[in-house]
């Protein structure tokens, strides 16, 4: 549970609240509850993360409760309730994956970043996890970067390396 | 070369486009449907067609349709299952990248036919680049006067948006894909009431994989009855096989059912044959959620005749044998391969995809990959093989939706065919670390069922 | 009469309205061919079908369609049909499949019922007792959480929980403002707050008796005694806010806790309000109607079993009910 205290506020740019009045007026009156998905994708690509009080001003934006949004932001995995690494490299770990060698991807990219799962390098640039079955199967190994989730397939330690350092570089 | 009905012009340069998918003959189910069909006609062509869900129930299309309630004043919803997340499936990613137009079309012909005047497609998040080709494909549509009000002046209106998801395989179950949809946690719904009747915000809804809505364009360009003239008995048309593990060529391959399993894998014209020279050991047929069958009985049925890519012989002999078409993902394991470890990494993924709601699922889904991780790293019992056969089926069947079943399915049919495999494990826990239990007698000829006489 | 449908459980036949769920016929029946619920709350709409401790078979679906149902379903949430028939403790695959149930529902219980102020009146130790194995075959870790006080009221305890979602429908449909909820997924949910902040509404209270383990207890109560030493009177007050109708629970002349009444089934009678719960723990603040009726199933009622008595279904016949004039006064004088 978090302590009152780590909250702090945010600010979302007005090209965000546009945007999440766009995706409103997608469903019927009254049902706007089903914006809040799309929302926090939008939410998170601007932040980087969802912290309490940015779903909290989803959750005001909506007009529903704050535990509303908490009990969905938590059930998905592809929000972050925890500051990130600027890019997550999320590499596919399962079974079609392993097959062509997706762990020796995240064993690579474990050593070339220097950081454990889920943990951010000290520059704050990387941070990375295995994510389930990404729907690449047959172009395994893979892996995805947000927040628009460009892929990158057929991995091997050369094409991670390089992906890396270009990344550096931005 | 067999007949494409979804991906003949995959390989056109544009097709992607709204004008060369035009060009080569688009959104003539549009303007066939709207123009000279009543919605139960179209209603009635898929019927004819046979065509069954794509998703993996492989539930009669038109059977579903029919069963839509339309009450009076009451709006009625399609919306499209693109939360393609099956381990071994990636058949929607692949449409819906190259030649996104087919979905929309399908989108607008079954939407008409239910009387639908707004769907929405459900991608998975995760596809976010497939998001904004739809975007974008559906822009192009509504410019062109197939999306909007009045389409083709038919007086018929349709609005089509796209959701992303948050990251949930059990989003993929139609009615947790609802709850997503309204903007809550993906548990699955209780049924009755089923979609048909009680669906999206408690209005009558279809809910279609996004293979089944693209098949609704063939069908209605050629005719339900000219659909159901290919594949073979009840498995009517063409599927898309998502081919992926040790092949040589994995990929997609639009496939008429009926084609034989051992042509499918070491043909040219579809996966090549295993990768590095290497024998099979075994496959998964229909995406992780169905059981594992050893070489031999994924290449012939248990009475030596060959087995074929079609819901029926694929199932057939039950799962004592056989499997299921599934999602048509279709995964080769090849001789190093290691089926303890792979069933390990399949159980976790079930345990992290179980939404909670069911206690057995909940808690069996952890039990048994904790089992399993134990096994895979040499230190298991003998007595926890027969510990998973158990939870597994204290799981199968208890539970709200068919997740509890898809978790233990592997588990269960991972020991009834490579028992011996997992067995080595206990037996040799320093050997299995880093060498493998290897082919084994899994390629050997089924042995053939004794005939009894009468005397 | 015409109107209602008629249903077999276990060979029993009964006649409920249309639309009854198959657990709530098994109750008009009474006595133990009754599935246990875990999380179905009459009074909370919406609660039911995912703990899975009531499946039960339906060997005949009606008497239009008379094919059974190919899956065990949860009695809760399915709707009897005219015709039914139902098989609950007749049949060996429910007995094993709930105790496949119960035991899934204890392998990461802390099994801490000593140190619990739930046992004695908890469903989950209850079912235990019924269906449970001897010794646990779950060799792991269990999962723990750290205990949490929700307000200055109320505790939760997260370790001891099943998900049986009740209190989260306790707080959306009593309380005008739920500020708990079930995060994260799979065997990872819990219930929580997710922010630092106390539950604190009128009717907040009502979640500690909803909960079918001891999840959510009272901290008022908090180890001031076994319940099974505590002596329960039903007692009412004129409240502003709710019914009033409570049960008190003695040790000596103290009141040591106020809950609202519960019946057999172990649900509430009347949602109660916090100060009635909290606030009024002097004799003098109530009016004593008399001991409440503990079912002889509890071990709360050592020593004053109701006498064994006839079905509750039997009284919706005139003729069973004179056959068994007898054993019904009984009851009556009890």
């Amino acid at each position: 549970m978090l302590k009152v205290e780590e909250q702090q506020p945010v600010e979302f740019s007005a090209a965000l609240i546009e945007k999440f009045d766009e995706i409103i007026s997608r469903y019927p009156q009254g049902k706007h509850k089903s914006a809040l998905l799309p929302m926090l994708h939008e939410t998170q690509a601007e932040l980087g993360w969802l912290s309490t009080s940015a779903m909290d001003k989803v959750a005001a934006h909506l007009d529903i409760l704050p535990i509303e949004v908490y009990e969905v932001a938590s059930f998905y995995s592809m929000y972050f309730l925890r500051p990130q690494g600027k890019y997550v490299l999320e590499v596919c770990r399962t079974g079609p994956c392993c097959l062509v060698g997706a762990e020796k991807i995240m064993n690579h990219i474990e050593q070339s970043l220097g950081v454990k799962e889920g943990e951010v390098t000290p520059d704050g640039l990387f941070s990375w996890r295995g994510v389930e079955c990404l729907a690449a199967c047959g172009y395994g190994p893979v892996l995805q970067i947000g927040p628009e989730y460009t892929f990158y397939e057929n991995l091997d330690a050369q094409k991670v390396d390089e992906l890396i350092q270009d990344l550096r570089k931005k | 070369m067999a007949r494409k009905l979804l991906l003949e012009h995959i390989n056109v340069p544009g097709i992607h486009t709204l004008d060369v998918y035009r060009q080569k003959g688009g959104y003539r189910a549009v303007e066939k449907a709207l123009k000279t069909l009543s919605p139960d006609e179209v209603v009635e062509e898929v019927k004819k067609s046979g065509l069954r869900g794509r998703g993996g129930a492989g539930f009669p299309t038109g059977m579903k349709w029919s069963f839509l309630a339309k009450p009076e004043g009451v709006a009625r919803y399609l919306v499209c299952n693109a939360d393609e997340s099956e381990p071994g499936t990636f058949k929607d990613r692949y449409l819906m990248t190259h030649i996104p137009h087919a979905l929309i079309e399908g989108m607008i012909v079954a939407s008409f036919a239910l009387g639908a005047n707004t769907s929405y497609i459900y991608v998975r998040g995760e596809m976010m680049p497939q998001i904004r080709i739809l975007e974008r494909a559906i822009a192009e549509a509504k410019n062109a006067g197939f999306l909007g009000k009045n389409i083709l002046g038919s007086g018929y209106d349709l609005e089509l948006y796209v959701q992303p998801g948050g990251g949930a395989y059990i989003c993929g179950e139609e009615t947790a894909l609802l709850e997503s949809l309204e903007g809550k946690r993906g548990n699955p719904r209780i049924k009755p009431p089923f979609p048909a009747i009680a669906g999206l915000y408690g209005c009558p809804t279809v809910v279609n994989n996004v293979e089944s809505i693209a098949a609704v364009v063939p069908i209605i360009n050629d005719g339900g009855d000219e659909y159901a003239k290919v594949g073979i008995g009840r498995s009517t048309g063409t599927k898309l096989i998502s081919a992926s593990g040790n092949l040589v060529r994995p990929g997609v391959y639009e496939i008429e059912l009926g084609l034989p399993v051992e042509e499918f894998i070491y043909s040219d014209e579809y996966c090549g044959g295993i990768a590095n020279g290497k024998r099979l050991k075994a496959t998964v047929a229909g995406g992780s959620s169905v059981p594992v069958l050893p070489a031999n009985l994924t290449l012939k049925l248990a009475n030596g005749e060959p087995r074929l890519m079609s819901y029926e012989s694929l199932s057939e002999g039950g799962f004592a044998t056989g499997t299921m078409m599934g999602s048509g993902g279709f995964i080769a394991f090849d001789e190093d391969q290691c089926i303890v470890r792979n069933t390990w990494n399949f159980a976790r993924f079930y345990h992290h995809e179980s939404c909670g709601q069911c206690s057995p699922c909940r808690e069996g889904t952890g039990w048994m990959e904790k089992v399993l991780h134990r096994l895979e790293y040499g230190h298991g019992k003998m007595s926890d093989i027969d510990l998973l056969v158990d939870v597994s089926k204290k799981i199968e069947g208890n539970t709200i939706c068919p997740l509890g079943d898809a978790a233990a399915w592997p588990v269960a049919s991972a020991i009834r065919h490579f028992r011996d495999e997992f067995e080595w494990h206990v037996k040799e826990p320093v050997k299995s670390l880093d060498t493998n239990y290897g082919l084994a007698n899994y390629a050997e000829p089924i042995a053939k069922a004794e005939v009894t006489t009468g005397n | 009469m015409s109107d209602k449908v008629k249903v077999t459980i276990d060979g029993i036949t009964v006649e409920v309205e249309p639309g009854t769920s198959i657990l709530n016929a098994a109750r008009q029946i009474g006595g133990d061919i009754v599935p246990p619920a875990m999380c179905y709350y009459s009074k909370l709409e919406g609660s039911g079908g995912k703990c899975r401790t009531c499946i039960v078979k339906v060997s005949k679906g009606s008497e239009k369609d008379p094919r059974p149902m190919p899956k065990l379903v949860a009695s809760c949430r399915t709707t009897v049909m005219d015709g039914m028939e139902v098989q609950n403790i007749t049949s060996p695959e429910v007995i094993e499949a709930r105790s496949g149930v119960v035991e899934m529902l204890l392998i990461n219980h802390p099994l801490d019922c000593p140190v619990c102020d739930q046992a004695g009146e908890c469903d989950l130790q209850n079912l235990g007792y019924e269906h449970g194995l001897q010794k646990t075959r779950y060799e792991f870790e269990r999962r723990t959480f750290e205990r949490i006080d929700i307000g200055d009221k109320i505790q939760l305890h997260m370790n001891r929980c099943i998900l049986c979602y009740r209190c989260v429908f306790t707080a959306d449909q009593i309380t005008n403002k739920r500020v708990h909820g079930i995060l994260n997924r799979g065997d990872h949910s819990e219930i929580s707050t997710y922010i630092q902040t106390a539950v604190d509404n009128d009717f907040s209270g009502n979640v500690i008796d909803v909960c079918p383990v001891g999840a959510l207890t009272d901290r008022t109560f908090r180890f001031r005694n076994r319940v099974w030493f505590t002596k329960p009177i039903d007692a009412h007050r004129d409240c502003p806010t709710c019914s009033g109708k409570v049960t008190l629970w003695y040790k000596g002349e103290d009141v040591l806790r106020v809950t609202a009444r519960k019946d057999i089934y172990g649900e509430v009678e009347e949602f109660i309000c916090n100060t009635c719960r909290f606030d009024k723990k002097k004799t003098a603040d109530w009016t004593i109607e008399h001991p409440t009726h503990i079912s002889d199933a509890s071990v709360i009622a050592s020593n004053h079993y109701e006498t064994l008595m006839p079905l509750p279904v039997i009284q919706n016949n005139q003729k069973l009910q004179q056959a068994n004039q007898v054993e019904l006064e009984k009851t009556a004088k009890f």
